[in-house]
């Protein structure tokens, strides 16, 4: 745990999310526990009597924040992913990008590496743009269609953005996406192939077909009369997710480069954890050896002892399996004694944005020494025999806390963070 | 009668140099975000406004539908300035 000067440190944070537009938001809506599940205002909805007709959607549509004709050319998963990485670009004060139309960022784009995680990619342009070419013919297909509908677009858009020229990553492993694209970020950064990573993920894919599909998998929340009450992480009348739309993204550097330009520092990330279930492609392994395995080696590159580690913000989706099997593997890799919460109860499922605005939680949590509730956990399942926040943020000075992140296809990520 | 009359207006130009402007530089505002103000007859699409090759594609295909013209790929190659695209348009429309 002691600091060698030699690890990774959190430098800056941004999100658009169902709560909010920003991180400051975001983190008041999960400290409340609200929920910002609400009805799907879309005709389509009764089209095709899709049993599921409520979703976590943004709080603030993207073309509030971001230029018309910037819109315009970029899917909904790249418009929010660059609305969050401005906000964490900002936030972590690196200056005036790009280098190469005359900024003077804080950092050399040979330095600088950008990695964006999305589950689905740009699903929205690809049957929006199907639709055009049935109804109204090639000549109206979008000259914009593939960068817009390629699931790296997201990456290589914030790696535009910012003159990244180091690399540019998307790692693609459905729910965890985002927390695969800030793991590869430290791996990068411990390898000191670049000062600095501006790593997240993204997603917004809430569409009939990803529903209809969701909903056959039988993974979904059908509580369609009470969104609100809808996503319920470990609590007996749970019944699946909400699919959630929104992005996160961090600014992680090496601890040393940090130092020297005087930045401000949120956290650290102290390690990161990876595994692979070889198990089933949807279900998790319930006896959680794959997941125990990531959060075991999250534990040994942070060089962390299980009594460190205070609290875990669960993947938690609240589908029945899921949740149960998560809490098995956490007392196999730490024990009994971390606090839990679950943020899906307030998020709703980010799918492959999901880990990243998590991952800030976690930061958040560590940092101010708070965890918030779990929404609309009210009766905890008697097979969950950990302690779960519910009701009301609970106050605590942490050591180290953990994010977990899970991924139909067995991926499991577990990243590990450590105060400033 | 009926026939010729119709031919005859067919044959009038549909809009002159002074209005195909101000349209085509609210297409290329849309499409590329430069300030309509700035797309003037001079001014080169490339080197001057910074549109891209994809972005005078999308340029393109508004432009047919606005004016009604057919802008083949091997003509939208040939428009380098603001004028050459209001010409083409205004001897195809």
């Amino acid at each position: 745990m002691s600091s060698t000067g030699q690890g990774v440190v959190v430098t800056g944070m941004g999100a658009t999310t169902p709560l909010g537009g920003d991180v400051a938001t975001t983190w008041d809506g999960l400290l409340a526990g609200r929920s910002a599940a609400s009805k799907i205002e879309q005709d389509w909805v009764d089209t095709f009597e899709l049993p599921v007709k409520i979703a976590s959607q943004l709080a603030v549509e993207p073309t509030e924040v971001i230029k018309r004709v910037e819109a315009r050319r970029l899917d909904r998963s790249e418009q929010t992913a660059i609305i969050a990485a401005r906000e964490a670009w900002q936030h972590a004060d690196l200056g005036d990008y790009p280098a190469t139309e005359g900024g003077s960022p804080k950092v050399d784009a040979l330095r600088l590496a950008v990695i964006v995680g999305t589950g689905i990619g740009g699903a929205l342009t690809l049957l929006g743009q199907d639709d055009v070419l049935e109804q109204q013919g090639l000549r109206k297909v979008a000259v914009l269609t593939i960068p817009m509908l390629m699931p790296n677009g997201p990456a290589a858009h914030v790696g535009l953005e910012f003159g990244a020229a180091a690399g540019v990553h998307a790692p693609v492993s459905a729910c965890a996406s985002g927390a695969e694209a800030i793991a590869w970020g430290w791996r990068m950064l411990m390898a000191n192939e670049v000062d600095v990573v501006v790593a997240g993920g993204t997603e917004a894919c809430i569409h009939p077909i990803t529903l209809a599909g969701f909903s056959q998998a039988r993974t979904m929340a059908l509580r369609n009369d009470e969104p609100e009450r809808a996503s319920r992480p470990f609590d007996t009348g749970r019944n699946g997710f909400v699919l959630g739309e929104g992005a996160g993204m961090v600014v992680l550097e090496r601890e040393e480069f940090a130092a020297a330009r005087g930045a401000t520092v949120h956290g650290r990330l102290a390690g990161i954890g990876t595994s692979a279930d070889a198990y089933h492609i949807t279900a998790p392994d319930p006896e959680g050896t794959g997941q125990s395995r990531a959060v075991a080696n999250a534990l040994r590159t942070a060089g962390l002892e299980p009594a460190d580690v205070g609290h875990v913000n669960c993947h938690a989706t609240a589908t029945n399996v899921g949740d149960v099997a998560e809490t098995v593997a956490v007392k196999k890799a730490i024990g009994d004694h971390p606090v839990l919460t679950a943020p899906k109860g307030s998020l709703g499922h980010l799918l492959g944005a999901a880990g990243a605005v998590e991952a800030i939680a976690t930061i958040l949590s560590v940092r101010e020494g708070l965890i918030p509730p779990t929404a609309n956990l009210e009766e905890l399942d008697p097979d969950v025999t950990l302690d779960v926040v519910a009701g009301e943020a609970r106050k605590t000075s942490l050591d180290a806390a953990i994010s977990d992140s899970f991924g139909f296809g067995g991926h499991n990520v577990c990243l590990a963070f450590t105060p400033a | 009668m009926h026939d010729r009359r119709t031919s005859e207006r067919e044959r009038e130009p549909v809009a002159t140099n002074e209005e195909i402007l101000p349209d085509l530089a609210s297409i290329v505002e849309e499409v590329a975000g430069v300030d309509a103000a700035e797309v003037t007859a001079e001014k080169s699409f490339v080197d001057d406004l910074d549109i891209d090759s994809l972005s005078m594609v999308e340029i393109a295909v508004q432009a047919e539908d606005k004016f009604g013209v057919k802008i083949p790929d091997d003509e939208l190659a040939k428009l380098t300035t603001v004028q050459d695209a209001v010409d083409y348009i205004s001897n195809h429309s």
